[in-house]
């Protein structure tokens, strides 16, 4: 039978305008074309973008600024929102039994939160991708030493480890940690539950890149390891690392919150939305609901917007789902 | 003279897409009389699987009949509620598909399998069935069929995954089985063992074979005729042995002079340039034209329809008279 | 098959020292064992004697050694808070989270397969859609705050149910069971669903996934061309090879089940051995902590072993690999 002799002239798709400027191109690629697709990754995207701002914002837009004793006053605890009837400005969103204001406190909130979210994704990232590195360029028993015990930590879910690892460096440090030490330990604690995917996922396409030609070039003209690993092996892994990326940055938002809600986390003193919504569950059963409510309901929207961000992410830049 | 076992008329096939409408199937029509072993051939993509899908009713979304008609044996089945089409699908039809490591539930016994068919489609007893079964398994020549009913598929070869998939198949004495590529996913040397199971069946029982390939050597060792596909129609279909040593279409004589055969080794294959368009890019006129040597300007304008040539049928202008008279 | 059960169990052990030096390590070097167990104000004397007789003298091995032939028969040393055996404290705690943990597991199981099926069989469904809407919910609420909504709703608002504790307990033995007494049962249903919730829209969206790619599978098709019922197509075929991986998941989460029932007992005040885990790390009580971790991982190996050998009852290529290895 024929073999279909001549290759088939494919009809060229619509020409693209060269496009000059990485904004150009940005805006007319494949992966800008899917995000403008979907209405609910647009409204996700604005959600997490405004999350980001009012954060970086906070001491200008929050009314008061909550870790300012000389700013509460008791005579305006238990405030209920502006809307019911016991409302007072400028407390929109009511006041705690100290007199702090819920919508002050949960900007500075989530400062805190995020700001343990990004460090935690950004080290366990960091320690993920290097032991990922490793473990693939130099194979042998590194590799297995690595990846055993990445499989057996995979076993276990990540805020139990979170949880040992903030009791070991409270017993370590004798109960007394300030609330800068603490965010360490909390970063530190996130990290180190979240470093297994990454470093698998680096792994494996080392494991592919390693023996293609142009690495092989690159060590015979004497390039070292580490270079040959970060400036061409790393690229390559750039998608899936920013899918668990996004994904990360949800779980290590809540792991905070979780460790926080169990007393664990951020001290009263200088809250995370987990610690405010510690506090606030307290008063829950005295009908005192917005000091909970509203801390839960910024910590939800924020995870779920991030959640339907990384959920187009990783569908987008699945070759498989095209 | 009695109606064919199937009979298919017109037959149109449309598949919705994002970019509009696409006709993988554009006015097929041919019978297969009882007994009798109707080829299917064509590139892939020119409509054979589609075609047999069709009959079956296996067209699944976002895919529909769009047009013309399907008989068995003078009854439609093309617009049968689901629940009537069921009843044909496995009992009236029986369907073999090309990869037989896949078609089988790999979680099942090889015996569960077949039991579960007849019982679908007869009031046989589980004893009776599983005697049944065995019955089966050792006319489609699988040794010690009483042992290997209990097995799992993956402890059978593919030549023998083929024939639990043959068996299956006739489970209820079908009037019809359609075998799509039944050999493509087998070792050459399994290959022709299938085929000469699956003619053999289809003349012990009597049983009309529609056989969808891509392979002209199974066409002439197996069939009573042929039908040459291209870009969703039938460009020629007509008796094997005069279709391969008479082809009249021009694409059925490039298909042809692309078979190897002994007598001319000094000869040259024939190509046919070009590939075939894709369903999107479907050319006015004859599909053909763009790859034809004999193409002409009517060709480019006019879709040929099917012309009566003794016994052959064929789509194409060379034999129209108007254009015979012209030329 | 026998050959592939022993490697597994080998493996289970393997890793069970590995959690045993970590704990060990806790307990060892996280915090002198000593200044916890003794007055403040001891002398240095008596402070030689405690030491001498916990064997903290003793050269690491030895220690660690007795530390693991001491966890094998479940004794992990003295509760620095409660000043009790960590075991008997365990011990009393265990059928609080265990109860609680199959009834979510079974919640989560029931819902989640049902929902799975359904939303792919009907995937265009205005249910499967609202399905699916609540299982990124589902995903993106943090498990203490579907617990707070729960008890506001039902134990606040409306009275129906109590916000804490496990309700009145039957006493089995050693084992105390919720699960005999209406009280008990009340207790018992905001801490499962809580706890279950996040389970089961993962099962939920694991069903739906792999039924989907099995309804798109040739055996399928083939079934469908035999003629089949839809009903024998969908139940007999497809849901059997879905249910195949989501044993493995199943298994795997009800570890984590177990690890996350310390948030949800924290916010139920749940009597079992979470809520003292979480205590434990409040208060740095290590003996806790470190006995905890075995006893979890313990519970861990043993269900993946589980799993590992009910795969291969499942699913016959797997056990014709196993009895004849490559």
């Amino acid at each position: 039978m024929s073999d279909a002799a001549l290759p088939h002239p494919t009809p060229v798709d619509a020409p693209r305008k060269a496009a000059d400027g990485w904004l150009k191109r940005a805006l007319a690629s494949d992966l800008f074309y899917s995000f403008r697709r979907s209405k609910l990754t647009v409204v996700a995207a604005i959600v997490t973008l405004l999350f980001f701002l009012v954060a970086i914002f906070a001491p200008l837009l929050s009314p008061q600024n909550p870790f300012d004793p000389a700013q509460l006053q008791l005579l305006n605890s238990r405030i209920a929102p502006l809307w019911t009837a016991d409302g007072q400005s400028p407390f929109l969103l009511g006041t705690d039994e100290q007199g702090r204001d819920v919508l002050s406190a949960i900007l500075y909130g989530l400062r805190i939160s995020l700001l343990v979210g990004i460090l935690g994704v950004v080290f366990s990232g960091a320690l993920g991708i290097g032991l990922g590195l490793i473990a693939g360029y130099f194979g042998g028993r590194v590799d297995t030493v690595i990846m055993r015990i990445a499989d057996v930590q995979l076993t276990f879910p990540p805020i139990l480890i979170a949880l040992l690892v903030n009791g070991i460096a409270k017993s370590v440090s004798g109960n007394r940690l300030d609330w800068l030490s603490m965010l360490g330990v909390l970063v530190l604690a996130i990290g180190l539950s979240f470093w297994v995917q990454y470093a698998r996922t680096v792994r494996s396409s080392v494991l592919v890149e390693k023996n293609k030609d142009y690495v092989a070039a690159a060590q015979l003209i004497g390039l070292p390891a580490p270079v040959i690993m970060l400036r061409h092996v790393l690229p390559n892994t750039t998608g899936p690392v920013l899918v668990i990326a996004t994904i990360n940055l949800a779980l290590a938002i809540i792991t905070e919150a979780t460790l926080s809600f169990l007393g664990s986390g951020m001290p009263e003193t200088m809250p995370s939305l987990g610690t405010l919504i510690r506090i606030g569950n307290n008063y829950l059963f005295a009908g005192e609901w917005w000091i909970v409510a509203f801390p839960g309901i910024a910590l939800a929207g924020l995870i779920l917007a991030i959640n339907l961000l990384g959920d187009w992410l990783r569908d987008a830049l699945n070759p498989k789902l095209r | 003279m009695t109606a064919p076992v199937l009979s298919v008329r017109n037959l149109q096939v449309e598949f919705e897409t994002r970019r509009g409408t696409l006709r993988a199937i554009d006015g097929v029509s041919y019978d297969i009389a009882k007994g009798e072993v109707l080829g299917v051939v064509g590139e892939s993509g020119a409509g054979k699987s589609v075609t047999g899908l069709a009959v079956i009713g296996l067209i699944d979304r976002p895919g529909r009949i769009s047009g013309g008609e399907i008989l068995l044996s003078g009854l439609r089945i093309d617009n049968l509620p689901p629940e009537e089409m069921r009843k044909v699908r496995g009992k009236r039809i029986g369907m073999i598909f090309q990869d037989p490591l896949t078609s089988l539930n790999p979680l099942y016994r090889v015996g569960d399998q077949i039991i579960e068919t007849i019982k679908t489609h007869t009031s046989l007893t589980d004893q009776q069935a599983r005697k049944r079964a065995i019955d089966l398994l050792a006319e489609v020549g699988i040794p010690a069929p009483e042992k290997r009913i209990d097995g799992y598929p993956h402890e059978f070869s593919g030549g023998m995954r083929q024939r639990v998939v043959i068996a299956l198949a006739l489970c209820a004495e079908p009037e019809l089985i359609i075998a799509d590529e039944p050999t493509t996913a087998l070792d050459v040397s399994v290959q022709a063992q299938i085929i000469s199971l699956i003619k053999r069946l289809g003349r012990d029982h009597g049983t009309a074979v529609m056989l969808v390939t891509h392979d002209m050597g199974v066409i002439a060792e197996t069939c009573d005729r042929v039908a040459v596909m291209y870009a969703g129609r039938v460009a020629e279909i007509g008796p094997v042995q005069e279709v391969i040593k008479n082809p009249l279409h021009p694409y059925a004589k490039g298909l042809m002079g692309a078979i190897p055969t002994l007598a001319g080794e000094d000869k040259r294959l024939v190509q046919i340039p070009g590939a075939m368009p894709r369903l999107s890019a479907i050319p006015a006129g004859c599909s053909f034209n763009p790859r034809c040597g004999s193409a002409f300007d009517r060709c480019r304008v006019d879709r040929p329809d099917p012309l009566q040539r003794g016994t052959q049928a064929v789509a194409c202008h060379l034999y129209d008279r108007a254009t015979e008279t012209a030329a | 098959m026998l050959a592939f059960t022993l490697r597994r169990a080998i493996q289970a052990i393997g890793v069970m020292i590995a959690v045993g030096i970590i704990a060990f390590a806790m307990f060892r070097f996280a915090g002198d064992p000593v200044s916890q167990l003794v007055p403040i104000d001891a002398s240095a004397a008596e402070r030689a004697q405690i030491r001498q007789s916990l064997g903290l003298d003793d050269p690491f091995i030895v220690q660690f050694g007795r530390y693991l032939f001491d966890a094998a028969q479940f004794k992990f040393g003295v509760s620095y808070q409660f000043r009790q055996p960590v075991s008997d404290l365990l011990k009393e705690r265990m059928p609080a989270t265990l109860e609680l943990a199959v009834c979510a597991t079974i919640l989560a199981l029931v819902f989640g397969i049902l929902m799975g099926v359904f939303s792919a069989l009907r995937r265009d469904s205005l249910l499967a859609k609202l399905f699916q809407m609540v299982s990124l919910i589902g995903i993106s609420l943090p498990t203490f705050l579907i617990g707070i909504l729960l008890i506001y709703l039902f134990s606040v608002t409306l009275g129906w149910l109590p916000s804490f504790g496990r309700g009145d307990v039957v006493k089995l033995g050693w084992w105390s069971s919720g699960l005999f007494t209406l009280s008990g049962w009340k207790a018992l249903i905001m801490p499962s669903i809580t706890l279950g919730l996040f389970q089961m829209t993962l099962i939920m969206r694991l069903v739906r996934a792999e039924m989907l790619e099995v309804l798109r599978t040739d055996y399928i098709r083939f079934a469908r061309a035999r003629g089949l019922t839809t009903r024998a197509i969908h139940f007999g075929h497809a849901l059997r090879n879905t249910l195949v991986p989501v044993i493995t998941v199943v298994g795997l989460q009800f570890g984590s089940v177990i690890a996350f029932s310390i948030i949800t007992e924290q916010v139920f005040q749940w009597p079992g051995m979470g809520l003292l885990f979480v205590q434990a790390v409040q208060n740095v009580d290590i003996p806790i902590m470190a006995a905890y971790l075995m006893m979890v991982s313990l519970i861990f190996v043993t269900i993946n072993l589980v799993v590992d050998i009910l795969y291969t009852v499942v699913d016959p290529r797997l056990r014709a690999t196993i009895s004849r290895p490559a």
